[in-house]
C-alpha cells in the first residue's frame, strides 16, 4: 500500500533536519498548519499528512472498524513513520491528535522522541472527579450537527472525489474542500474523538512533552490542560494568550515561539 | 404633429404614478441603520476572539436577549448549542481563519427560553489595510423551514443508500442461489472411468451464469457409462429450467433403457408433452453409451444425435492401426506411433430436434476409440463464434476440424485446454453458451510398465 498517497503525506523543510510531524485534529486537515510550517521549515524536516477519511486522503482506504477508535489513527501515524523511516521524530498533535500521539509513541517508541500537545484533552465528557467540559448529551448533539451539515459537506467533497486536480477552473472548489470530510467518516472520527478516554495512558508517557493550552477554549478548558500536565511526568505546560481551540491559527506567533523553543531544547 | 412635454409615461406604472411614488418615498426613508436593525436576517460583528461587538434587533429578538446582555459579554459560540459549539470550534472557526469566509454552515442557536432555532451561518473576516484580521461579520438566516426540507432530503438520501445496500445484498444472495441452481444443471465433477479420460469446458454467455448448454457423464451399470451434451433453444433462466428437465429425464431414461435412441425418444416425449402448449422448448443433443473393453483398452461409443452438430473423432495414430475402427477416418493413421493423426466428423445426418414433433427421427453412429484417440462433443457456440476483424465471419466446421487435427494424439485434458484457449482468443466474438466434452482413451504405454508397444514401434 502507498502510505504516502493514502495519508496525503507532504514533506517540506530541510530534508536533513530533525523530523517534526504535524498532525491535525478532528474537523480539519493538514491545512490547519499553514501558519506553523514556515516557523519550522528552516531547521526541520516537516511531515504533514491527513488522517484517512480527512482532507485529501484516500477515502477508499477508510475502514469503519479501524477508525472507530483512536488506535486506528495512531496506526496511521506509526505507518507513516515507518514509511519515512523516522526516528526520534517530534510529534505535534492538535486536539485529539495529542492523544493519538501518546498512543503512537507507546506503539513505536523508537519512532517518536517528543510530543507537543496543542489544546489536548484526554477525555471530553465529565466523569467522577474529572471535568472534561461536556456531557454525553452534548456529544450526541455534535453528532447531530454533523448530520445537519451532511448535504453541505457532501457537496464540498464532490470535486475532490471526482479527482479534477488538474483542472484549474475547479481551483476554487478545491480550496473549498479544505477541511471538508466525508460525512460518514467525519461522524466516525467524531465519535472516536469525543467518546474516547485516554486518561490512563498519560502517566505512561516517557518522552519530553510540551503542553499548550489557551486562556479561553471551550473544547479543552484550562483545567483539562492542567490535568494533562499533572498526569504526564516531567511535562511542561504553557498557557497561550489565545482564544478558541486553534491557537496555531488564532495566535500563530505565540504558538510558534513556544514550539520552536521546545524543539531547540531537545537538541 | 405635436410632441408631449417631458418623458413618456412608463406603461408599467399604469399611467398614474402616485402609488409608485409613495412606495419609493417609503424606501428612501428605510435608512441603512433601519435596514440593518430590522433586516429579515440576523447580523452580528465580533472581535477576532468571537466577542460580540454589534448585533441587530432581528437576531436579538430571535434569541430573546437584550442588547446589553450580549454586546461585550457573550461570544458568538455562546449563542450556539453545545454540539454546534464543538462543530464551530473544530470546523467553522479554523475554516474561517484560513479562508477569510465561510458560508452556509448549518448550526443551531439557543434562545433564552431554551428553544433552538436552526440557522444557516455565513461569516467573513474584515481585514485592515495590511491584511491583518480586524473583525468577523456574520449573517444568520432562519433555516427552520429549510432545515425541515433538508431533513426530508436527508431521510430520502439515507433511504436511498439503505435501498442500494439492500439491493446489493439481494443481488449477492440471488447470485448465490443462481450458482447453486447452475451447479444442479451440470455435474460437479465427471466420474472416473477406468481406461478413459474425460475433460470438459463450460462457458456461459449470460451474466446470471445460467446457460442453455448442458452435458453429463454417469454410470448406468456394469462397466458402461452414458454421456450427453446438448443445447437448449434460448438462454437464461427459462433455458436453465428446460436443461434441468432434460438432465434428469435422460439420467432416468438411460437407467431404464440405455439404448441411445430409446433415451432420446423418452426425452422427446417428456419435452413435447411439457412444452407443447404455448411455450415450445426444444433442444439439440448427442446421447451415447461408452463401453470400455478392459482387455484391449478400446472404448466403443454408440451414440444418437437429435439435430446436434456432429461429434469429432481425433485419431492419435496408435500402433494398433485404424482398421478396427468404427467411424470414418480421413488422413490415415500413421503406424509409426507418432502423435500425428487426424480428425474427422462422426456424421449423424438427419437427426431431428428433441421436443418439437411427437415422433422424431434420431440418427445413430458408432465408433471405437483406440488408445490415443479422442471423441469431442461441442455446442454451436464454438463453431458459430464470430471471427475476423468485423466479427461477421463464423469460425465454422472446417476450421474446427483443422484445429482438432492439429491436436490429434493429445489427451482429452490437453484438447480441452487448447480449445478453451481458442475460445479466449475469440473474446467478444464468443457470444453464445459453449460446452465442450472430450472423451479419450489415454495413449499407451507411457505410464504402463509393459515394454511391448515400444518394441512394436521400432
Amino acid at each position: 500500500m502507498d502510505i504516502g498517497r493514502r495519508n496525503n503525506v507532504t514533506l517540506t523543510g530541510d530534508p536533513d533536519g530533525p523530523a517534526v510531524i504535524l498532525a491535525h485534529g478532528f474537523g480539519c486537515d493538514q491545512n490547519m498548519w499553514r501558519l506553523t510550517v514556515p516557523a519550522l521549515a528552516e531547521d526541520h524536516r516537516v511531515v504533514l499528512f491527513d488522517y484517512v477519511g480527512a482532507g485529501r486522503s484516500d477515502l477508499s482506504a477508510f475502514d469503519p472498524r479501524r477508525y472507530a477508535t483512536l488506535d486506528g489513527y495512531a496506526r496511521d501515524v506509526v505507518e507513516i513513520c515507518e514509511e519515512l523511516d523516522l526516528r526520534d521524530a517530534v510529534f505535534v498533535g492538535h486536539s485529539v491528535s495529542s492523544m493519538i500521539g501518546v498512543l503512537a509513541a507507546a506503539a513505536a517508541p523508537e519512532r517518536i522522541g517528543a510530543l507537543v500537545m496543542v489544546a489536548p484533552s484526554p477525555r471530553y465528557i465529565d466523569d467522577d472527579g474529572y471535568r472534561g467540559g461536556f456531557s454525553r448529551a452534548d456529544i450526541d448533539e455534535l453528532l447531530a450537527s454533523l448530520d445537519a451539515n451532511y448535504l453541505g459537506w457532501s457537496a464540498a467533497m464532490a470535486p475532490v472525489i471526482m479527482g479534477n486536480e488538474d483542472r484549474p477552473e475547479l481551483g476554487r472548489e478545491l480550496t473549498d474542500s479544505f477541511c471538508a470530510t466525508d460525512p460518514e467518516m467525519a461522524r466516525i472520527f467524531a465519535a472516536a474523538t469525543f467518546l474516547s478516554d485516554s486518561r490512563a495512558d498519560l502517566p505512561g508517557v516517557t518522552v519530553p512533552t510540551l503542553i499548550l493550552d489557551c486562556t479561553q477554549d471551550v473544547i479543552a478548558p484550562r483545567e483539562v490542560g492542567a490535568y494533562v500536565h499533572r498526569e504526564i511526568p516531567g511535562s511542561r505546560l504553557i498557557t497561550l494568550d489565545a482564544t478558541g481551540h486553534c491557537p496555531h491559527l488564532s495566535a500563530p506567533e505565540a504558538t510558534n515561539a513556544a514550539v520552536t523553543e521546545f524543539l531547540a531544547g531537545l537538541r | 404633429m405635436t410632441c408631449p412635454f417631458g418623458p413618456e409615461p412608463d406603461p408599467r406604472h399604469g399611467g398614474g404614478g402616485t402609488a409608485a411614488d409613495t412606495a419609493f418615498a417609503v424606501l428612501l426613508e428605510d435608512s441603512a441603520e433601519e435596514l440593518y436593525e430590522h433586516a429579515p436576517c440576523g447580523y452580528l460583528s465580533t472581535l477576532m476572539d468571537g466577542t460580540i461587538a454589534k448585533i441587530n434587533t432581528t437576531l436579538l429578538n430571535w434569541l430573546g436577549l437584550a442588547r446589553e446582555d450580549v454586546v461585550g459579554r457573550l461570544r458568538f459560540d455562546d449563542l450556539l448549542t453545545v454540539g454546534g459549539r464543538l462543530y464551530h470550534e473544530t470546523h467553522f472557526a479554523p475554516l474561517l481563519r484560513m479562508r477569510g469566509e465561510v458560508s452556509g454552515v448549518a448550526l443551531e442557536i439557543r434562545r433564552a427560553d431554551g428553544d433552538r432555532i436552526p440557522v444557516l451561518v455565513s461569516s467573513t473576516v474584515k481585514t485592515g489595510s495590511t491584511g491583518e484580521p480586524l473583525l468577523i461579520r456574520t449573517t444568520v438566516f432562519d433555516a427552520r423551514e429549510r432545515r425541515a426540507y433538508e431533513q426530508e432530503l436527508l431521510r430520502a438520501r439515507k433511504a436511498a443508500e439503505e435501498a442500494a445496500r439492500r439491493a446489493e445484498a439481494d443481488r449477492a444472495r440471488l447470485q448465490d442461489a443462481l450458482s447453486v441452481l447452475q451447479q444442479s444443471l451440470l455435474p460437479a465433477s465427471l466420474p472416473s472411468i477406468p481406461g478413459v479420460e474425460t475433460a470438459v469446458h463450460y462457458h456461459t454467455a449470460s451474466p446470471d451464469r445460467l446457460g442453455g448448454d448442458f452435458y453429463d457423464v454417469f454410470p448406468i451399470g456394469g462397466d458402461r457409462y452414458a454421456f450427453f451434451l446438448g443445447d437448449v433453444c434460448g438462454k437464461g433462466p427459462q433455458a436453465a429450467a428446460v436443461t434441468s428437465l432434460i438432465r434428469y429425464t435422460l439420467r432416468t431414461a438411460a437407467l431404464h433403457d440405455p439404448d441411445p435412441v430409446a433415451a432420446l425418444t423418452t426425452l422427446n416425449a417428456a419435452l413435447f408433452e411439457r412444452y407443447t402448449d404455448g411455450d415450445p422448448r426444444y433442444c439439440t443433443l448427442v446421447f451415447g453409451i461408452l463401453e470400455p473393453d478392459p482387455d484391449d483398452g478400446r472404448l466403443t461409443v454408440r451414440l444418437a444425435s437429435g439435430g446436434h452438430p456432429p461429434a469429432l473423432v481425433l485419431r492419435g495414430g496408435s500402433p494398433r492401426g485404424g482398421s478396427l475402427r468404427g467411424g470414418s477416418l480421413r488422413g490415415g493413421c500413421p503406424r509409426d506411433g507418432s502423435p500425428r493423426g487426424g480428425a474427422d466428423f462422426l456424421h449423424t445426418p438427419g437427426g431431428m430436434l428433441a421436443g418439437i414433433v411427437p415422433e422424431p427421427v434420431f440418427t445413430t453412429a458408432t465408433t471405437t476409440l483406440e488408445p490415443g484417440d479422442c471423441l469431442l462433443l461441442y455446442t454451436d457456440g464454438l463453431t458459430e463464434a464470430r471471427t475476423s476483424k468485423d466479427r461477421t465471419a463464423l469460425y465454422g466446421d472446417d476450421a474446427l476440424r483443422a484445429f482438432a487435427a492439429g491436436q490429434a494424439g493429445r489427451s482429452a485434458a490437453e484438447l480441452i485446454r487448447a480449445l478453451s484457449a481458442l475460445l479466449d482468443e475469440f473474446g467478444e466474438g464468443l457470444d453464445d453458451d459453449t460446452a465442450l466434452l472430450a472423451i479419450g482413451v489415454p495413449a499407451r504405454p507411457s505410464p504402463a510398465p509393459s515394454p511391448a508397444p515400444a518394441t512394436t514401434n521400432r
